[in-house]
């Protein structure tokens, strides 16, 4: 599935005091891959737009922690 | 001039009493990548930047300061019924021996905010890769503050926030593209 973050797997080496974290991500949100907005983007609706914090739903790129991923996050 | 409207761009609602989430979003106040820095740096460097652009600056930083007042608003709400000793035990017993409860503009290590936080370069393309920069920043901040933190109400204006720099990031790109001025041209260099 294509998705806004990106992972990598940091060099693990048998020495590491702490527990390693095998894999690190890292966002890239949309605007990274549009460019120039281009005319006649899809909008959300002006309530759904104050929520979520932009009126075009192809910049909007929710931000969830840990815990809020595993109760399914929220969208608009 | 600037028309004031006596209510926060989106609401600030805080479900628990936890004053060290107050010690970490003051980075977002009086921080480098705050709001405090992002507005000042937008409105001053926007003297001496093509006109074309001016008014998106003076949009943006004016922008950041309605940010600036919702991290306040935080701040204030997750500290003002604090007891000193509660205060001592989430980290602002130094805050409290120079600030009492009051705001003030530094980062969540406790150093004060300072204009070499911001830069005017004059060049107008090297300060609106710096904008676009401080907006990045200013983004994995919020993220990095969703993951500290563990309250659902805040965290959804954090989250708004953090959606507001993804714009705004996008918006100085644009703006790098119409100083181009090559942007609505088809061109194959
Ligand atoms: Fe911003």
């Amino acid at each position: 599935m294509y998705t806004h973050l990106k992972f990598y797997h940091p060099f693990v080496s048998s020495f590491d005091p702490c527990k390693p974290i095998l894999e690190k991500k890292y966002s890239t949100p949309p605007h990274l891959y549009i460019g120039f907005q281009p005319p006649n983007l899809p909008q959300f609706s002006p309530f759904e737009a104050l929520k979520a914090g932009t009126l075009w739903k192809d910049f909007y790129d929710p931000w969830f922690n840990t815990y809020e991923k595993q109760m399914g996050g929220v969208l608009p | 001039m600037w028309i004031y409207e006596k209510k926060l761009q989106y609401p600030v609602r805080v479900s628990t009493c936890n004053p060290t989430l107050a010690k970490y979003l003051i980075e977002q106040y009086g921080g480098a990548d705050g709001e405090l820095a992002a507005a000042l740096r937008y409105l001053n460097q926007r003297y001496t930047i093509p006109d074309k652009v001016i008014g998106l600056l003076t949009d943006i930083g004016t922008e950041e300061f309605a940010h600036l007042e919702m991290i306040a608003t935080m701040v204030y709400k997750l500290t003002k019924d604090a007891t000193p000793e509660q205060l001592k035990a989430a980290g602002l017993g130094e805050h409290y021996a120079n600030h009492d409860g009051a705001l003030f503009y530094q980062n969540a290590a406790g150093s004060p905010w300072t204009a070499t936080y911001i830069q005017a370069k004059g060049d107008p393309i090297a300060d609106l890769y710096e904008d676009i920069a401080a907006e990045e920043k200013a983004r994995a901040t919020y993220q990095w503050l969703i993951d500290l933190s563990d309250d659902p109400d805040l965290n959804d204006s954090l989250r708004f926030l953090r959606e507001r720099e993804i714009i705004h990031a996008q918006r100085f790109r644009e703006a790098v593209e119409i100083l181009k001025e090559e942007w609505d041209t088809k061109k194959v260099f």
